[in-house]
């Protein structure tokens, strides 16, 4: 009898990318659908018009790539990159800008790079921070948390702002957007208010909960939770995520016992803006971060640091979009110096001269 | 069974489903004898033995068939008796379906020994004299690496072996043919450990069984218990793929790792697969040289699994037939485990010395088209030999071979593990052995390309040296010439006359006379005489 030929091993195993991108967007579910709550159908509103322009764009790169459709199309990878950048966008962006961020997310970011795995920067991120260079004015309207002097928009509502840029007519802007609390205190402190005055204000006092922002309190803590479930089922790794928080609660703690009333304290950090978002789902993008363990770790806690000197001294209010691109950068050199020590090896045994030629050449 | 010892782990490994259960519940069946033997001449690690016999030859049962050729070689013998019928490169069970040398017996069902010299002392005897049994008892490593087994025990003086590690692990899911072995011939098997544990003078043994084999576990412990063996240790440990594999077995044990360019010798350890050990067994208490073994056949593409006692040199076929035959889906047959087994093409193949196995397989799953590497690090949380295989693979795939090596390829075990849990379903273990192949050939090239420079420059040298000579020589007898002229010119003017006819009589004449002339010279004309010597010597200055 004759028989197929095939190489080793033979078990047939069921893992696949798609069912990782696809618990990875699952797990998103929870925290989403907190941001609805707070901050009104325009989170949605922007994940599905991401997710298509993010699709299309796909579609269009894999033909123009000539690669087949099918399984790439629905690996969930565009789909990902879409919802997290859609989730970091202003509630009420105009559409073209989340357009403009996505379609730049996948064509530039992924495919002109290699498509699927082969890109060094992680997309959704290349996509904000075009964006928030490009059009900081729009960047801002965030839509405050359901707060008692705002009101949240109605779906239709919501739709004529983001398509016609039509505001109903008992509002304007200031009425329905304002400064999240990680830009507001970071405004305050320059205007050389103390923490604790900031938190007690009259006008912005309302936009702190009892241990982060105002509702990002609760999106934080979904976040926490539902990335927490993806790390003990192992499908994202629990070290970026731990080094990111450590990092952040080690850097926070020493400036806020050094001075408290000039620094933010550790719980408003990890629980206002999208840390959660960012260590659980974003940092643990494994194409663009580093893979060892120790590598791991230190890429995660290099995220951790440069997000808190960003939202610190920087510039911009939250840094996250900055703080994985730069470490996206550092990612191969951190693999290369923190190889483990292989079976029946010694440590430093690795030879580092090929890193030495290649600068020779 | 208390299993007080301490166990380490080593890192990765996979749980994987056994499959066992079904090849282990019917008894081991004895194969019929078949009509035919094909026996291939190398079925062990190093050098081809060297035929004893010839066509129309007849043989018995045990008779030697091939010598051993070198010190790394093993003989193979007749598994039953018969005539020699064919000598010829036939079909052997390989990868990529390769021949090699066999030898046919046409069987005469007699299946009549040679004469047997069992040894009934063995600790009479020294442990040289055993090892010279074991060698030319053709026995191999049995868990398949077939490595000869004389030369294993054979630790050297500098070697201490503390401790002899007798692997029963056999942690690919489906084979049960170590497991079968144990309970059926625990004694064999306890034998076959002092023996191995005499020749090797070890501390002591240790018997390595994963937990999912409670009646092997039993039916050892019951013989120790019974012998009252004190140095021998029936060790139970977690059932891990591939805690089989030698050196995750010894890191379990003993937590040391065999360092990557060594031997397990080298930290005092032995690992002896218990197939061999029973095999050790037979040769040495029963003069019975390795002729047979167990084989599993398994798989939902037989119809009823078995393990099944064989003659080396039966054919597949017949086992799969014996075994109830073929699913009507049978689309794969493996030689070896789902994990680091090779398909076979076809089942006209004899068994040998390293199948522990037949794993028929249903309809070939359509293997997914592979995905790009995601980085997403499953392979290296499993590698058992704590490399980072998407590395490995990135490196291989672009042909970086420096790189490759420096994340350490040549300590890949190919076990599978990676490629079993990858998302993006690339057959890494096939990149490896890609890499491994090509590193081969450039270091064979390399080695080739070494001894052509080699004998160029050798040659290079000889030229240069011959030229030298010859220059050397026609220097001198330039310098002669030059000298002669020169004594003729002497004699001229002595004489007023040209010498005689003879030149060679002239010359030495001229020389006697320039002798005589440069003595009276001395004296006289100190000038004339002393030029010829010095412009000679001058001349060799300047050519030196």
């Amino acid at each position: 009898m004759q028989f197929k030929t095939a190489s080793s091993p033979h078990i047939a195993q069921h893992n696949s990318v798609q069912s990782v991108m696809y618990k990875v967007l699952l797990a998103m579910i929870p925290g989403t659908i907190a941001m609805v709550m707070f901050f009104g159908w325009g989170v949605l509103v922007n994940i599905i018009l991401a997710s298509v322009v993010a699709l299309s764009c796909e579609a269009l790169m894999l033909l123009l790539r000539k690669r087949p459709l099918k399984p790439y199309l629905f690996d969930g990878s565009a789909l990902l990159t879409a919802a997290l950048l859609a989730l970091a966008l202003p509630q009420l962006a105009p559409w073209w800008l989340t357009l403009i961020g996505t379609a730049f997310a996948i064509i530039v970011a992924k495919h002109l790079y290699g498509g699927l795995g082969f890109n060094p920067f992680n997309p959704a991120m290349v996509g904000y921070v075009v964006v928030i260079i490009s059009f900081p004015r729009e960047m801002t309207q965030w839509v405050p948390p359901l707060l008692e002097d705002y009101t949240l928009l109605t779906f239709s509502e919501t739709l004529r702002v983001i398509f016609l840029g039509e505001l109903p007519l008992t509002y304007g802007w200031d009425a329905i957007t304002m400064a999240t609390p990680l830009d507001t205190v970071k405004t305050q402190l320059g205007l050389e208010l103390s923490i604790s005055e900031i938190e007690n204000h009259k006008e912005y006092g309302s936009m702190f909960g009892s241990i982060g922002g105002f509702g990002w309190e609760w999106v934080n803590g979904l976040f926490l939770a539902s990335g927490l479930y993806l790390c003990i089922k192992g499908i994202i790794d629990w070290r970026i995520p731990a080094g990111l928080i450590a990092a952040l609660l080690v850097l926070s703690n020493l400036f806020a016992l050094y001075d408290y009333a000039s620094f933010t304290p550790p719980t408003f950090h990890l629980f206002s803006g999208g840390i959660m978002l960012a260590a659980f789902f974003i940092a643990t993008d494994p194409v663009t971060a580093a893979t060892t363990t120790k590598g791991r770790w230190l890429y995660g806690a290099g995220i951790g640091v440069f997000i808190y000197i960003i939202r610190t001294w920087g510039s911009y209010p939250d840094g996250i979009a900055f703080a994985v691109i730069l470490m996206n950068m550092a990612a191969p050199l951190l693999d290369y110096y923190t190889m483990p020590r292989a079976f029946g090896h010694r440590w430093n045994e690795f030879p580092h001269h090929h890193m030495g030629d290649k600068d020779e050449e | 069974m208390s299993n007080s010892r301490h166990l380490w782990h080593f890192h990765g490994g996979l749980k994987l489903p056994s499959n066992k259960a079904i090849s282990t519940a019917s008894p081991v069946a004895k194969a019929l004898l078949p009509k035919r033997l094909i026996v291939p001449v190398q079925q062990h690690i190093g050098e081809a033995g060297q035929l004893q016999v010839k066509v129309g030859d007849s043989v018995l049962k045990g008779q030697v068939l091939a010598q051993a050729s070198s010190y790394v070689s093993a003989p193979v013998h007749a598994p039953s008796s018969g005539k020699i019928v064919e000598i010829d490169e036939l079909p052997v069970p390989h990868p990529s379906g390769l021949k090699a040398l066999s030898v046919v017996i046409e069987t005469d069902g007699e299946d009549k020994w040679i004469e047997l010299t069992p040894i009934l002392h063995p600790n009479t005897k020294s442990p040289a004299e055993l090892r010279q049994i074991i060698r030319q008892a053709g026995i191999v490593g049995l868990g398949g690496a077939t490595f000869p087994t004389a030369v294993k025990v054979n630790t050297g003086p500098h070697a201490e072996i503390d401790t002899l590690i007798i692997n029963g692990a056999e942690c690919e899911p489906s084979i049960s043919c170590d497991d079968m072995l144990m309970r059926n011939y625990a004694r064999d098997v306890i034998s076959g450990c002092e023996l191995i544990q005499y020749i090797v003078s070890a501390r002591h043994c240790l018997i390595a069984i994963e937990d999912n084999k409670p009646e092997a576990i039993a039916a050892l412990q019951e013989i120790i218990n019974e012998k009252a063996l004190h140095t021998i240790e029936v060790i139970t440990i977690p059932t891990v793929y591939p805690t089989g594999g030698e050196k995750q077995l010894i890191k379990v044990l003993t937590q040391k790792e065999v360092p990557s360019d060594g031997f397990p010798s080298d930290i005092g350890v032995l690992v002896q697969n218990v197939g061999t050990a029973v095999a050790v067994h037979k040769a040495i208490c029963l003069g019975e040289p390795l002729i047979s073994r167990l084989v599993t056949v398994t798989g939902e593409g037989v119809l009823q699994p078995q393990n099944m006692d064989v003659l080396i040199g039966t054919s597949m076929s017949e086992l799969i037939e014996q075994s109830g035959g073929y699913h009507k889906d049978a689309a794969k047959l493996i030689m070896g485990g789902p994990m680091m087994g090779f398909t076979l093409q076809t089942d006209h193949l004899p068994v040998t010395k390293a199948c522990n196995c037949l794993l028929v397989e249903n309809t070939a799953e359509k293997t997914p088209e592979a995905m790009p590497c995601i980085r997403c690090g499953a392979c290296a949380t499993v590698c058992p030999a704590q490399l980072l295989p998407q590395q490995l693979y990135w490196h291989a795939s672009s042909k970086n071979f420096d790189l490759v090596q420096d994340y350490h390829l040549f300590d890949c075990i190919e076990c599978g593990c990676c490629n079993h849990v990858c998302p993006s379903q690339i057959p890494l273990v096939q990149y490896y052995r890609f890499a491994k192949t090509e590193i081969w050939n450039m270091e064979r090239d390399r080695i080739k390309s070494d001894h052509a420079r080699i004998r160029h420059d050798f040659r290079q040298e000889r030229l240069d040296r011959e030229k030298k000579e010859r220059d050397e020589k026609l220097r001198k007898k330039k310098e002669l010439l030059a000298k002669k002229k020169q004594a003729e010119a002497a004699a001229k003017e002595k004489d007023g006359a040209p010498a005689e006819v003879d030149p060679k009589k002239a010359a030495i004449e001229a020389a006697m006379k320039r002798v005589k002339d440069k003595k009276a010279a001395l004296k006289t004309e100190k000038d004339d005489a002393a030029s010829p010597t010095k412009k000679s010597s001058d001349e060799k200055n300047t050519q030196e």
